[in-house]
């Protein structure tokens, strides 16, 4: 399908960047573009800065007033570890349910995705395009939009005192609903790229497909599979709308639930200090990760929309 | 990947003997069992149930377990739909569809022409600090969309945020003393008379290009460096200007990479839930609400399950309709590059 390889991958583009031919900018030239570099870097900055010099501010928790605060305390983040909200939940609480739920359901969908992938890229059969374009519906439907019938239909699931709508559990199955299609297609989009003489030398040697499977295809998939893992782990540490809707106890809640309901419906009434001292708290582990991995992550944004 | 072709990977279907054929069609099956029964059973049966709900009118009362099956009101969820017919106030159908069609093409325009630009601008040669200054413009994309959208409503906070007194400090710079006080986010008034577009549009707007250029720039950084340099030589030897090279070699040179990338953002903009949920909540009076953000709303605060299966259907035929359109867009314009 794609044939587009990582741009950022192409050994080529350090020799052959720029469009001019090599000779050095005039002085005047480069002061217009370093004042138009500085204004973009002001402003990528300035919400950022910000949010970095409240979660340190000691003035005050709700009245902000100058950009930089005076003097420094980390206060505000004792105070969110401790104890981030109103309810008696502890943040490592909030962080565990929601490792719980984004690990769980990344592990699942990968697990059973991969094989998924491995036999919409590489087998043929009947049905596959019918399958191929249900599984395409199905991604082209925003998760927010499967809400109802989810929500309707794991509540009727009780065991006992047991709701499975009402727990972390449920709200894992009803995110894989939307994270496993994802998984199946991006891991896909990826297979078709790996030429197939490898394998096909592999069945030649003797190998059965299980083989194949298990020893050549997935070695090679290891930078798709950290990568899909990765968004769809994403996709869990932040999710909003499923747990705010299913979850009703508070030992359930998760980190961006916390986040959320810190936001007041009046700005005087959000503990600004915490408030940004939570959200960078939230970002900061999953922005690393996403640094370290940006460029398999763009490679993989433009691999498979592009036609081959 | 929204935009993918399901045709184009046919290729790798062999047409072997019909024995051949079914020996893998079993094996296939083996492979997909697992993902097949899991979906099977968590995504197309509730899409399925998603469909007769949208027929009934599934409310609280039905949601107990052993309750009353909803009662069978055929088209009546999608009529109402369509006429604004709800039990509550600032529900505009197609208000919010413009709207949200709007919201979709303006924020890619932007972020497409800023962010090629902007690519094209680090991609000068002999430009100092490249390196950071790429390193730096790359943060709004590594932090998740929940934060950005909680921390920019704070930010344009019309008594405390950060925005009004950036502006105070800078109307103060040409003599101003009073406070600037806009209430970005709350406002009914249209900044431009003539445009029916609240302050708060504007607000998103600003707040979704700070948080969409970055990519589209790394893209088109990615794109620019895979264009022969021997192709610009070539044109200052014919005595090209820089702006007839950016147009004539760079443009169509970018398209194949940024044209899909454009689509792609066109969805995943239409869909934004986070930006407009959290930054505005819709507001004032639900005007800048999106389809997602209601189907939401339908079912997180009105409890009406029916009629927001309704919507949902509605939206999947809005969705289907806009991708079979934008892939045509993409494949008629496609020679023009090729």
């Amino acid at each position: 399908m794609a044939t587009v390889t990582p741009p950022t991958l192409q050994p080529i583009s350090r020799h052959s960047r720029g469009t001019s031919s090599g000779r050095p900018l005039k002085l005047r030239t480069q002061i217009l573009l370093q004042i138009v570099c500085l204004f973009l870097t002001f402003t990528v900055l300035y919400p950022i800065i910000w949010v970095v010099a409240r979660s340190i501010d000691p003035s005050s928790l709700n009245r902000p007033t100058s950009l930089i605060p005076e003097g420094a305390t980390l206060d505000a983040y004792r105070a969110v570890l401790t104890q981030p909200t109103t309810n008696p939940v502890s943040f490592a609480r909030l962080a565990l349910n929601t490792i719980l739920l984004a690990g769980g359901v990344t592990i699942f969908a990968l697990a059973i995705g991969v094989s998924a992938a491995y036999a919409f890229s590489r087998l043929s059969f009947r049905g596959r395009e019918q399958l191929m374009l249900a599984v395409l519906g199905v991604l082209m439907l925003p998760a927010v939009a499967g809400i109802a019938p989810l929500f309707v239909l794991l509540n009727r699931v009780v065991i006992g005192g047991f709701n499975l709508r009402n727990s972390l559990f449920g709200v894992g199955l009803a995110m894989t609903s939307g994270a496993l299609p994802f998984a199946i297609w991006n891991l896909k989009g990826y297979l078709d790229t790996i030429p197939k003489e490898l394998e096909e030398a592999a069945t030649i040697d003797g190998a059965t497909r299980n083989q194949t499977f298990l020893r050549i295809v997935l070695p090679l998939c290891t930078p798709v599979l950290a990568v899909t893992a990765f968004l769809v782990f994403l996709g869990g540490w932040t999710e909003f709308y499923l747990s705010w809707q299913f979850l009703t106890d508070p030992n359930n809640f998760t980190l961006s639930m916390a986040l959320y309901g810190m936001v007041g419906q009046y700005a005087a009434q959000t503990p600004w200090s915490r408030f940004t001292a939570m959200a960078l708290v939230i970002a900061l582990p999953v922005a690393i990760v996403y640094l370290s991995l940006q460029k398999y992550i763009v490679g993989g944004l433009t691999v498979g929309s592009v036609k081959g | 990947m929204a935009t993918a072709n399901v045709r184009s990977s046919t290729s790798t279907t062999e047409r072997g003997s019909s024995w051949q054929r079914s020996e893998s069609t079993r094996a296939a099956y083996l492979y997909l069992l697992p993902a097949l029964l899991v979906m099977g059973v968590i995504t197309f049966y509730p899409l399925v149930y998603q469909v007769y709900m949208s027929f009934t009118d599934f409310g609280l009362k039905n949601l107990r377990v052993n309750s009353a099956p909803p009662n069978w009101v055929g088209l009546s969820n999608y009529i109402r739909i369509a006429q604004n017919d709800m039990p509550f106030t600032g529900f505009n159908f197609w208000g919010t569809l413009a709207f949200n069609l709007w919201w979709a093409v303006s924020n890619v325009i932007i972020h497409v022409v800023l962010g090629v630009l902007i690519a094209v601008l680090l991609n000068t040669e002999g430009l100092w600090g490249k390196r950071i200054y790429r390193a730096i413009y790359v943060l709004p994309v590594v932090i998740p969309a929940l934060i950005i959208a909680t921390v920019w409503r704070n930010m344009w906070d019309s008594d405390y945020g950060p925005i009004n007194a950036l502006l105070t400090t800078i109307t103060g710079w040409f003599g101003s003393t009073q406070p600037v006080h806009i209430r970005w986010l709350e406002s009914y008034d249209l900044p431009i008379p003539w445009i029916p577009l609240p302050l708060s549009y504007y607000a998103m707007l600003v707040t979704n290009i700070w948080l969409g250029w970055p990519l589209n720039a790394v893209v088109a950084t990615g794109a620019l460096q895979s264009i022969p340099k021997e192709l610009y030589e070539a044109a200052e030897i014919d005595g090209a200007s820089g702006w007839q090279q950016f147009t004539n070699i760079t443009v169509p040179m970018l398209r194949p990479a940024m044209l899909p990338f454009a689509i792609f953002g066109f969805i995943t903009t239409f869909n934004l839930f986070h930006i407009s949920y959290f930054l505005s909540g819709g507001g004032p009076d639900h005007r800048t609400e999106l389809l997602v953000t209601w189907a939401y709303r339908l079912v997180n605060e009105q409890k009406l399950y029916g009629i927001a299966s309704s919507f949902a259907v509605y939206e999947f035929f809005i969705l289907l309709g806009l991708t079979l359109i934008t892939n045509r867009l993409a494949k008629a314009t496609a020679s023009y590059a090729d």
